[in-house]
């Protein structure tokens, strides 16, 4: 177990992180293909576009700090080092799925590394995260927690609970807003009543208002080992904010048509993987040093994709069972 | 053994969980230096130290977050909800959140908490700090809910939610609080899902809840003056539901009659009343009759609350109207 963050991204934490967002993209790309092959049912929430954010954080964390978000979660859960084949399997709601396919796609954990789950309501992991990191704090673990969110949550009341406990507490919680520049449908400026839904309200809390670009892993990196290293002395936490946009709609039902054109197209343009690739060649990496984690990526979402296709639909014998911690669900003598 | 009122109860299972276990952490609002609004958790800052035993703000959502994320991390957290009217405030957190948690992730996550909470009538508080909530509870799969009616079963009741490796709310009627009862000495353990026959008769089965069963033991009195032989079963835990006590009463009396606080539709007595319908309906001598509050908010003033509430003449006029 690695005791001790990264403090700048050397090469090789900046080719990890590359190999990250390009396996979310892929792995992303995937699910939607399998979604429109009926193989995927229900909804899901891609991160396609927002992939540096996760990348930048995943990468400054050690194996026992703790991972918390939301019902957008395939990539963050994939990054934490959740086994692909398990999470695609229970996309498709299959047995082998990391959850038994009783979770699905908004309901992604595993605890194994770390990854302690997405959730579906907006704001409710935002206290729970706290509560994980104040259990850090009094058994003195030297572990953190970060708290993934999205821009529509800023205006719930967990949210506020959560910060202001987090201050008082002095928690080693570093809390991420992926600020994607809309809530569900709606643009988020137009129901949020600061320009920075997150960082504007820092000030309230007593913290210091963070704002990253999204898009850049590096800079979410630096930003990350920053605020992760910090809360991990005692510190305290923090609230990033991060600009980022989804190349798609909110959901798989929504077809993003509320978003000017120009829009759009500048964000599609400002893609975090392209970007890093060039940056990377141009920083003396190989081409085929990135070519090769490329591929190697696409191999791992064949191979992922294979193995939840083989992987038997639940046993009946599983609906009532693991409601309790003896493996069952009684309620009754 | 001593005697101790239910408020000293309190206290007394919370610093006995506290000593056997150094994980078991115990927040709330006003918990800590006031020692609770109902003061029973009077002297546990000062024994176990403002780490453990430490003061909220006033934000539900965040007390019950945190409980559920120490849970995931190696705590045995205990979360005071000042009263359960609150739920209403965090029931995401709840029924959402630390009741699904387990079966979503197949198992993964383990959330060994305790909410204890102030419930129910009978202090003319109104409507909105009066509620009997238990049934809100029960309805969410996943949640474990034990409504302890004496001194001693608050703590021992207590003390195996505190040990029970899942979730578990303790519902503690507040108009309990000041009452007294005999506690035997040194360590209290008592089991989940084990309802108590009080007091043994042949005639009817009286099954009650919370404050409502000093009312039905009172009622029983009454009724044996007048040559009716009421059983009593105190129901003590609501999920799981120890239904063997229950419809073993009922084979011996062929007569139930459930008494509850909580308003008509859906309370308890309305499942354990289609239970036995259904599974000992050859026990039966007559219909099962359903005691509650009227199906209405409570009201503030005395007059009229107690008038809501059943009461122990209430309950023994309607058991003696059922024998007829």
């Amino acid at each position: 177990m690695a005791k001790t963050s990264p403090a700048i991204a050397d090469q090789t934490v900046r080719l990890q992180m590359y190999r990250m967002m390009q396996e979310a993209r892929l792995f992303e790309k995937r699910a939607q293909d399998l979604f429109l092959e009926g193989l995927i049912k229900g909804t899901s929430h891609l991160a396609l576009g927002q992939e540096a954010v996760a990348a930048g954080f995943a990468a400054s964390l050690r194996d026992d700090d703790l991972v918390y978000c939301t019902y957008r979660g395939h990539v963050h859960t994939l990054l934490r080092g959740a086994p692909m084949g398990a999470l695609m399997a229970e996309l498709m709601g299959r047995s082998n799925g990391i959850c038994g396919g009783k979770g699905g796609s908004m309901h992604l954990t595993d605890v194994s590394h770390g990854a302690m789950g997405s959730y579906a309501i907006v704001g409710a992991h935002m206290p729970i995260a706290a509560g994980a990191a104040w259990a850090a704090q009094e058994r003195g673990t030297g572990q953190v927690v970060v708290c993934f969110f999205g821009d529509g949550t800023t205006n719930i009341g967990a949210f506020h609970e959560a910060l202001n406990l987090a201050v008082v507490w002095n928690l080693p919680v570093v809390y991420v807003c992926e600020n994607n520049l809309y809530m569900e449908y709606t643009p988020i400026g137009q129901v949020t009543a600061v320009g920075n839904p997150a960082a504007d309200r820092a000030s309230a809390y007593g913290l210091e208002p963070i704002v990253v670009d999204g898009n850049d892993v590096d800079e979410v990196h630096e930003t990350a080992v920053r605020q992760v290293g910090r809360a991990r002395e005692g510190g305290g936490p923090s609230l990033v904010e991060a600009k980022t946009y989804r190349h798609g709609g909110h959901s798989r039902a929504d077809p993003a048509k509320y978003r000017p054109e120009d829009e759009v197209k500048e964000w599609l343009a400002r893609d975090p993987i392209p970007a890093y690739r060039e940056r990377l060649l141009a920083s003396g990496v190989e081409a085929e040093a990135v070519d090769r984690i490329e591929r190697e990526a696409l191999v791992a979402v064949e191979r992922a994709t294979e193995e939840a296709k083989a992987g038997p639909v639940p046993d009946p014998g599983d609906l009532e069972t693991e409601l309790w911690a003896d493996g069952g669900s009684a309620w009754r003598n | 053994m001593a005697e101790l009122t239910y408020r000293e109860a309190v206290s007394r299972a919370i610093a006995q969980e506290m000593e056997h276990d150094p994980t078991v952490y115990f927040i709330g609002e006003d918990v800590a230096a006031a020692g609770g609004v109902f003061k029973t958790t009077e002297g546990l800052m000062e024994r176990f130290g403002p780490a453990r035993v430490r003061d909220t703000p006033i934000s539900e959502q965040a007390i019950i977050g945190a409980v559920m994320g120490a849970a995931m991390n190696g705590l045995r957290p205990i979360a005071e909800l000042m009263f359960s009217d609150f739920f209403a405030v965090c029931w995401d957190l709840i029924a959402n959140q630390i009741a699904k948690t387990r079966y979503m992730t197949h198992g993964q996550v383990a959330l060994p908490l305790v909410i204890r909470t102030a419930n129910g009538g009978g202090v003319r508080f109104g409507a909105q700090h009066s509620q009997s909530v238990e049934g809100w509870a029960m309805a969410i799969p996943g949640l474990k809910v034990v409504v302890p009616s004496t001194p001693s079963d608050m703590i021992g009741l207590f003390a195996a939610a505190v040990r029970d490796p899942d979730p578990v709310i303790v519902v503690e009627p507040k108009v309990l609080y000041a009452t007294k009862g005999e506690v035997a000495d040194g360590e209290i353990v008592d089991t989940l899902g084990s309802a108590k026959v009080l007091r043994e008769g042949s005639d009817v089965t009286i099954a009650a809840l919370g404050a409502m069963v000093p009312r039905a033991l009172e009622a029983a009195e009454t009724l044996s003056g007048d040559g009716v032989d009421a059983d009593v079963v105190d129901v003590r835990s609501l999920v799981p539901l120890d239904v063997t006590t229950i419809a073993g009463s009922v084979a011996k009396t062929g007569r139930l009659v459930t008494v509850e606080e909580s308003p008509r539709l859906c309370g308890w007595g309305a499942e354990v009343a289609s239970i036995v319908a259904e599974e000992s309906f050859f026990d039966l001598d007559g219909p099962i009759v359903r005691i509650t509050t009227p199906h209405i908010p409570l009201p503030a003033a005395d007059a009229l609350e107690d008038l809501a509430i059943p009461s122990a003449a209430a309950v023994a006029e309607r058991v003696r109207a059922t024998m007829g």
